[in-house]
């Protein structure tokens, strides 16, 4: 042995811990790295969309504005829903975030508000009472953070609505559920016939939240997740919540749901796919999966084989059989970062491009509410008129409207929330546990 | 290492310039050192991602080492390290001897079993989520009932389901590693061997083992620091879940990053991170063995 060569080694040693290093870095780096110039340079608008049942229509909306507007074109480009909501935030934190930023309201909102990332549109909407006018009021509402409106809709109403397949009813014989004892006694006939009496895209965790917000909604009211949105501290304890996920994991028990429901996904439709192909009889997803199942099961639904109806109600609960959860709308921000001649461009495209009557009824023709006010008419017209209607209504004459908790919370809370619930659903912890976790967030 | 050592000793002495390893040095300065220092800066911070970056002095820090996620990452991550390596290291060690074997036949299959290298580690994920679907996917398919467990959603299995997507993928790697290692070997200690008698098995064991130490040691460093950085793979495949079954460290550093926006606890997990795998490599490197430097050639 000799010192040169000791000291080779010893190199090659320190060389290899730091390039080992260097791995866990480049995953620790990865996130910082936002796209680039997406608004720096051309001055164009930006827009990111998502992918899914609206996205032709804002295809459709988009061309047809830069063809009549080439001097004030709008750049889309889309995005699955979940890797587009961790790379708009990375994107906007960066100061390199589209001009148009989509949004679904709440807590997500207002950390862009507080971060003075998106444009106070308040004035805007002042001059422009047409834009106002438009929109049925309780959806507006959902884009303003302390009295300002920071948001305007862009699409189309999406309760959370129960679905069913009529013919695996017809089959065994039953009706669909109007209170949670009747699903309760659903659950055991179904698995008779040897099918899942519900279907639950587990692995995206978020399904599962709809759950636990009707059954909340439906048991204790409003003011239950209002109290949790306003940070009241321990307001997970309310008892509402508590009897909410004993239920849930009663249902869990008793076989509700689908086997291996942690391991279907929502964002691949796998979980409707289970519903409309007769393995499972029922599934409680968002008004959105309707245009999804037009597509994808055409003739079932044509056929009038999907049925859909309200959340069922809790026998002693205080909620109003009539409120809805879900999500109102999306929305449409505008960055704060972005240039002059953008905010313009963007502006005129909310004024003259959005909700034209080709663009609404492109929404309706793919199986959609716009959020706008005197479609009745339209509504009538359409083919889909019985589940157009039914959502419309459940919309309109619902007396609460509670938007979708991860979206209403903060991002902390949101992710913490999902988590817990999940691990309800693998009955892995207790309701107990899930609200002292939950109420140690209460703030963050 | 005494005859080669001094044989080499003059080309050594006059090396190859210091300016060489300029380039590397500032690659790895500016993409190494640089977000290191702001990494671990971010750690004592509170930053949400979007809003001003707050000094908090340690309570990331603390909220971080409370947390009993973080402790369970720790354990899952110790678990896949340890499975990944016992299942990994024979197995590619196996192959790469097998491989590395002059003959027709196995440089054809070696062809085959290099395949998953050309995949990513997202279309590998996607590919296995598909098969292993409860309701669409391999068991139901074929109506093979044992395959149709329910792989990714049940917490006991799951682990070892992603042990075995890591391995079908990460195995052809090292059988490389090891094929290389193996065909260095020099063929006339084989042949002297051959002279004295010894059978295969005792070749595999006298020979092969003990000349391919030093590969043995920089598989297994790549296997086991490398789990340090299963992310991409089991994000695709689990996303962490179900519950926190297969929330890794790096996972959960990126989770709580840009999923629950909590960039200084993050930030404290990325330092954790690099802690734990500069130290897993020394470790290794130490395993050489005090005389590591001894002569692997002796009489060839």
């Amino acid at each position: 042995m000799n010192g040169n060569e000791m000291k080779i080694r010893k190199l090659r040693s320190v060389a290899l811990a730091v390039s080992a290093a260097g791995v866990a870095l480049s995953l620790a780096a990865c996130g910082s790295s936002g796209p680039a110039g997406s608004n720096a340079s051309s001055d164009s608008a930006s827009m990111w969309g998502l992918t899914g049942g609206n996205q032709p229509v804002l295809q459709k909306s988009v061309d047809d504005w830069n063809q009549a507007n080439p001097d004030k074109s709008i750049k889309l480009d889309f995005f699955a829903n979940d890797a587009y909501k961790t790379k708009v935030r990375t994107a906007v934190g960066a100061g390199e975030g589209p001009t148009f930023i989509y949004g679904w309201g709440g807590g997500v909102l207002k950390s862009y508000v507080d971060a003075g990332q998106v444009e106070d549109l308040s004035s805007f909407v002042k001059d422009n009472p047409g834009v106002k006018d438009r929109y049925l009021p309780s959806v507006l509402k959902n884009g303003e953070v302390d009295g300002k409106t920071y948001a305007l809709p862009n699409n189309n109403v999406q309760p959370v609505v129960l679905y069913f397949n009529k013919e695996v009813f017809d089959k065994v014989g039953a009706q669909p559920p109007k209170t949670w004892e009747e699903l309760m006694a659903l659950v055991p006939k179904f698995k008779e016939a040897g099918v899942a009496p519900f279907s639950l895209g587990g692995q995206s965790k978020w399904p599962d939240l709809m759950w636990l917000e009707y059954l909340v909604e439906r048991i204790g009211g409003p003011d239950v997740f209002a109290n949790i949105a306003a940070d009241k501290p321990g307001a997970w304890s309310d008892p509402a919540v508590k009897e909410s996920l004993t239920k849930i994991q009663e249902l869990v028990d008793a076989g509700g749901f689908i086997n291996g429901f942690s391991s279907v996904a929502a964002d691949s439709n796998a979980d409707q796919a289970l519903m409309y192909t007769g393995k499972a009889a029922m599934i409680l997803q968002g008004g959105w999966i309707y245009q999804g199942m037009k597509k994808d099961a055409a003739d079932f639904v044509k056929s009038g084989k999907l049925g859909y109806t309200t959340f069922p109600t809790v026998s002693g609960g205080k909620g109003d059989p009539a409120n809805v959860v879900g999500n109102p709308s999306n929305f449409w921000s505008i960055s704060a970062k972005a240039t002059d001649a953008q905010k313009k461009a963007a502006l005129d495209y909310v004024k003259d491009g959005m909700f034209t009557g080709a663009n609404t009824d492109a929404l309706i023709s793919s199986g959609a509410v716009p959020v706008v006010t005197g479609i009745e008419s339209k509504l009538e017209a359409s083919p889909d008129k019985d589940f157009l209607t039914f959502v419309y209504g459940m919309a309109k004459n619902a007396p609460n409207f509670t938007l979708s908790w991860d979206q209403a919370l903060s991002p902390a809370q949101g992710d913490a929330m999902l988590s817990n619930l999940d691990q309800i659903f693998l009955k892995k912890i207790s309701p107990d546990q899930f609200i002292t976790t939950m109420n140690a967030t209460i703030g963050k | 290492m005494t005859s080669l050592g001094s044989a080499n000793r003059g080309v050594r002495d006059a090396g190859p310039s210091g300016w060489l390893a300029a380039p590397a040095l500032f690659f790895f300065l500016a993409f190494a050192v640089v977000p290191l220092i702001g990494v671990v800066f971010l750690s004592f911070t509170s930053w949400n991602g979007l809003g001003e970056i707050k000094l908090e002095g340690l309570s990331s820090w603390t909220t971080v080492l409370t947390d009993p996620v973080t402790g369970n990452a720790l354990v899952v991550t110790a678990k896949v390290m340890f499975f990944s390596f016992i299942v990994q290291a024979p197995v590619s060690l196996l192959l790469g001897v097998f491989t590395a074997g002059g003959q027709k036949y196995r440089a054809a299959l070696a062809v085959l079993y290099f395949l998953p290298l050309l995949l990513s580690s997202a279309a590998v994920a996607i590919a296995f989520k598909a098969l292993l679907d409860p309701n669409f996917g391999l068991g139901p398919g074929f109506h093979l009932p044992i395959l149709a467990q329910d792989w990714l959603g049940n917490s006991d299995l799951v682990l070892f389901v992603v042990v075995f997507v890591i391995a079908w993928q990460f195995v052809p790697f090292h059988t490389l590693i090891y094929q290389g290692g193996v065909r260095q070997i020099p063929t006339s200690l084989y042949e002297a061997a051959e002279i004295d008698g010894a059978g295969r098995f005792r070749q595999f064991w006298n020979i092969t083992l003990p000349q391919l130490k030093y590969t043995v040691i920089t598989s297994s460093t790549l296997m086991v620091v490398g789990s340090l950085a299963y992310f991409d793979l089991i994000f695709v495949l689990t996303g962490g879940g179900p519950g926190y079954s297969t929330r890794l460290l790096p996972l959960h550093m990126y989770l709580t990053g840009f999923k629950a926006n909590d960039m200084g606890a993050a930030s404290a997990l990325g330092v954790m991170l690099i802690v734990i795998g500069l130290g897993l490599a020394l470790l290794l490197q130490r395993l050489g063995g005090k005389n590591r430097n001894a002569s692997q050639l002796e009489g060839a």
